[in-house]
């Protein structure tokens, strides 16, 4: 409509603008006015790509290194002075022979290793042997010795994690400048690994374990994983489901179709739109108060962490299944009980299946948001050090798990430098998964989405 | 309908499972940040050599492990409150208050505090005087008592380098600024006659200790409430920058930072075992004693953590940073013993 002057180019105008085709001043101002708005918007986007993309590539940079780990592969022989010295290998004798004496074992197989390979490296110490392999390996030769008794004394084919600084000094992240001024490693350590990997018995590969592991000591950053994290996320993920979704509905629908308007109304619908802008930590406080002093649930326990993250997503969850409800229109409610359908049959028949894929959008993001929350997790004692995976459902329920944010932010606070690529490993996980849910959430709105 | 079922499905499901989930299986502990990554070394070491599942180790400081540990007796509340200090008094009477009376406190070792720079940086040799007269909100200046003029290092030493003086030091939440300011500030404002100075300046004996441990507030100096990877990202980015680490943070990051001499004694395990080296604190934790024989692996974790072979100086603990405490066997005894603190 506003171009239909222009197309009669020839039409006269009687105020004293003059040609349209000439841009007078203010014209020519509004036109600039609306310039430099582009301007101003497109940089705004333009910022924050530019933030994303710098905080993706240091994330992957910093990261992708986790899901990569060196491997040792060497004859250990099971001297059984050193892991069975009754000699009648009954496996609770040897139960109470130590991983530590497992590590001397290993330290002899290095040293037999770099006989054997005819490799000489000046300046070798025992120290340097120690810290090639992974303290994690000896826990790994002992459980396979208490399974199989009878491989003492024989010469075994162990596939080993290598060192944390070993693993960094393949990644890049350990140099031999930095091997100079640093207690835990050495260049003729670093050599060693060199030439280890030229005779191939050093590699390093795709580390499934990373995805699997649980949590490991300060002492062990090599064998960290994010398994029972991504485990208690799960868990937690599954109660918020399960409580949340149907109570949020339910509350919503009941506000948005059924309730009076009155005062009291209006106070729960403040009151639920200032729960969704409380602090997280807030939740926290309330948790550990109701669930666990009160109700007596357990400690870092999946259920109480899914209990308080439900607490804070349910107000998320009514506000966007209400507004998803407001947005049907009315005319479906009439039609529906001007054919003689009942209020409830007019909600549930009609209404809720056309607000659905907003329900599920908000059910989505409400769920993502809890995924990444670490602040009410703390006071529950969830961001812990925990190894055990949690049994299967319903008993893991009660078990103390971690979760991926929790994994993350303490893993930032480990003294060793490579549990800082550890963190940004994890938090790449993080990331796919919170991307897959936001995925998931547009799909099921495009499938269900109906316009009118 | 249908959604109401469910919410009642689960909440039964969750009320079924909580009466046979009941008996915890495994230890809890939390506490003091610094004795975390012992208490996870000795934890992991503990679930796979013992048929005991690994206990769950949490952080957040001395201070909330205690209170947490002092909330009462039972499943739900920590067996062991790791700590970087001594328990207080008051501790003591809040645990009492809730019940939690029989206390063991089991020391297992030293840790050191050190003063390390940045690798590049020039090497330093403090004194305790000479974080006195740095970091102090007043010093004496010709026997007067002045607000804190020094800019650089070498003003307050001459042999100290010529940097400018920018520390980062613990927050007061953390248990390492009271051992920072009793045995680094406090020492130095008594080795360098400027604790008499205070006195003869009309101070009281306790305003002129208070006075003593002053941290100056001009912006020399840093409190860092977070832990030491954010003052070594502290230091990373202003290279001027001296921080306050625990030595096993330093042994493991000896590739980016340089440790300064206190009062000529390098910090290592051997110079804070033999008494050389002034700055360290001993590391304790405590059990609560009614928890023991009512959860499994309680004693066992406790008899494994103090032994030879794990907090003895062969140990894992001490190829970490700890230094083993020279009494290690005494606190055996106690341990077998069950002796509680009075």
């Amino acid at each position: 409509m506003t171009d239909l002057p222009l197309s009669q180019p020839g039409a006269a105008r009687t105020d004293k603008a003059g040609s349209l085709l000439a841009q007078d001043a203010r014209i020519k101002s509004r036109n600039a006015a609306e310039k430099r708005f582009r301007t101003y918007g497109a940089t705004a986007i333009g910022i924050a790509v530019l933030a994303l993309v710098v905080l993706l590539v240091t994330i992957i940079g910093n990261g992708a290194g986790a899901f990569r780990q060196s491997y040792l592969t060497l004859p250990v022989t099971l001297d059984a002075e050193l892991i069975d010295p009754e000699g009648n290998r009954d496996p609770t004798e040897m139960s109470q022979i130590l991983t530590l004496s497992y590590g001397r074992v290993l330290d002899q197989a290095v040293q037999d290793a770099i006989s054997a390979q005819n490799i000489q490296i000046e300046g070798l110490v025992e120290d340097d042997i120690r810290g090639l392999i992974s303290r994690e390996a000896s826990s790994q030769v002992r459980n396979r010795v208490l399974e199989d008794p009878e491989l003492v004394g024989q010469t075994v084919e162990f596939n080993v994690l290598a060192g944390g600084r070993i693993d960094g000094y393949f990644k890049n992240r350990v140099t031999m400048e930095s091997a100079e001024r640093d207690g835990n490693t050495s260049p003729a350590q670093l050599m060693l690994a060199d030439a280890l990997k030229e005779r191939g018995m050093l590699v390093t590969r795709f580390n499934w374990n990373f995805l699997t592991n649980p949590d490991a000591s300060d002492q062990r950053p090599e064998a960290a994983g994010v398994g029972v994290a991504i485990l208690g996320s799960l868990y937690m993920m599954l109660v918020v489901l399960v409580l949340a979704v149907p109570i949020g509905v339910a509350a919503s629908i009941y506000l948005e179709e059924f309730a009076p308007k009155n005062r009291l109304t209006d106070i729960i619908e403040v009151n639920i739109s200032n729960l969704a802008a409380v602090p997280s930590i807030v939740f926290g406080i309330l948790g550990l108060a109701a669930f666990i002093n009160f109700a007596g649930l357990p400690q870092s326990a999946p259920i109480v962490g899914g209990l308080v993250l439900t607490l804070m997503t349910l107000p998320t969850i009514i506000i966007s299944t209400r507004a998803a409800l407001k947005a049907v229109p009315p005319s479906i409610r009439d039609a529906a009980l001007g054919v003689g359908a009942s209020k409830m049959q007019s909600v549930f028949h009609h209404v809720l299946p056309l607000a659905m894929p907003g329900i599920l959008t908000g059910t989505i993001i409400g769920l993502a948001q809890a995924l990444g929350e670490t602040a009410p997790l703390l006071l529950i004692g969830m961001v812990a050090f925990v190894t055990e995976y949690p049994d299967p459902l319903p008993q893991g329920l009660f078990d103390p798990a971690s979760a991926l944010p929790v994994q993350v932010y303490n893993w930032t606070q480990r003294s060793d430098p490579a549990f800082f690529e550890r963190a940004s490993g994890a938090i790449i996980i993080l990331l796919i998964f919170l991307l897959c849910m936001n995925l998931l959430a547009i799909y099921l709105r495009r499938k269900f989405e109906r316009r009118w | 309908m249908k959604t109401i079922g469910l919410t009642a499905t689960a909440l039964s499901v969750i009320a079924l499972s909580a009466s046979a989930a009941a008996a915890r299986e495994q230890v809890q502990i939390a506490g003091s940040s610094t004795v975390l990554p012992y208490s996870t070394i000795v934890a992991e070491a503990f679930g796979e050599n013992m048929d005991f599942p690994t206990p769950v180790v949490e952080s957040g400081g001395s201070s909330s492990g205690l209170q947490r540990f002092c909330e009462g007796v039972g499943e739900n509340t920590i067996d062991i409150a790791n700590a970087s200090r001594k328990i207080r008094d008051s501790e003591i009477e809040a645990c009492a208050a809730n019940g939690v009376t029989d206390i063991m406190e089991v020391q297992f070792g030293y840790d050191g505090i050190v003063f390390a720079n940045a690798a590049s940086g020039p090497d330093f040799a403090y004194t305790p005087a000479d974080w006195f007269n740095a970091l102090a909100a007043q010093v004496v200046v010709d026997g007067e008592v002045v607000a804190n003029p020094n800019k650089n290092w070498n003003e307050v030493n001459a042999e100290l380098p010529e940097q400018e003086i920018l520390a980062f030091i613990p927050g007061t939440k953390h248990g390492t600024r009271e051992v920072f300011e009793e045995k680094v500030l406090l020492a130095g404002c008594e080795e360098s006659g400027a604790m008499e100075a205070f006195v003869a300046s009309g101070m009281s004996e306790d305003d002129a200790e208070a006075a003593c441990m002053a941290v100056r507030t001009d912006g020399v100096s840093v409190d860092i409430d977070g832990d030491y990877t954010e003052t070594l990202a502290r230091i990373e980015s202003s290279p001027n920058g001296i921080g306050v680490f625990g030595l096993s943070f330093y042994e493991n990051n000896q590739d980016k930072l340089k440790v300064g001499t206190m009062s000529g004694v390098t910090p290592s395990t051997e110079t804070i075992a033999s008494g050389e080296y002034p700055v360290s604190r001993p590391l304790q934790f405590y059990v609560k004693k009614a928890h023991i024989g009512v959860i499994p692996g309680l004693q066992e974790f406790v008899t494994f953590f103090v032994s030879d072979q794990i907090a003895g100086p062969n140990g894992p603990l001490s190829e970490y940073g700890l230094v083993a405490d020279p009494e290690l066997a005494a606190t055996q005894e106690a341990v077998a013993s069950g002796t509680t603190m009075q």
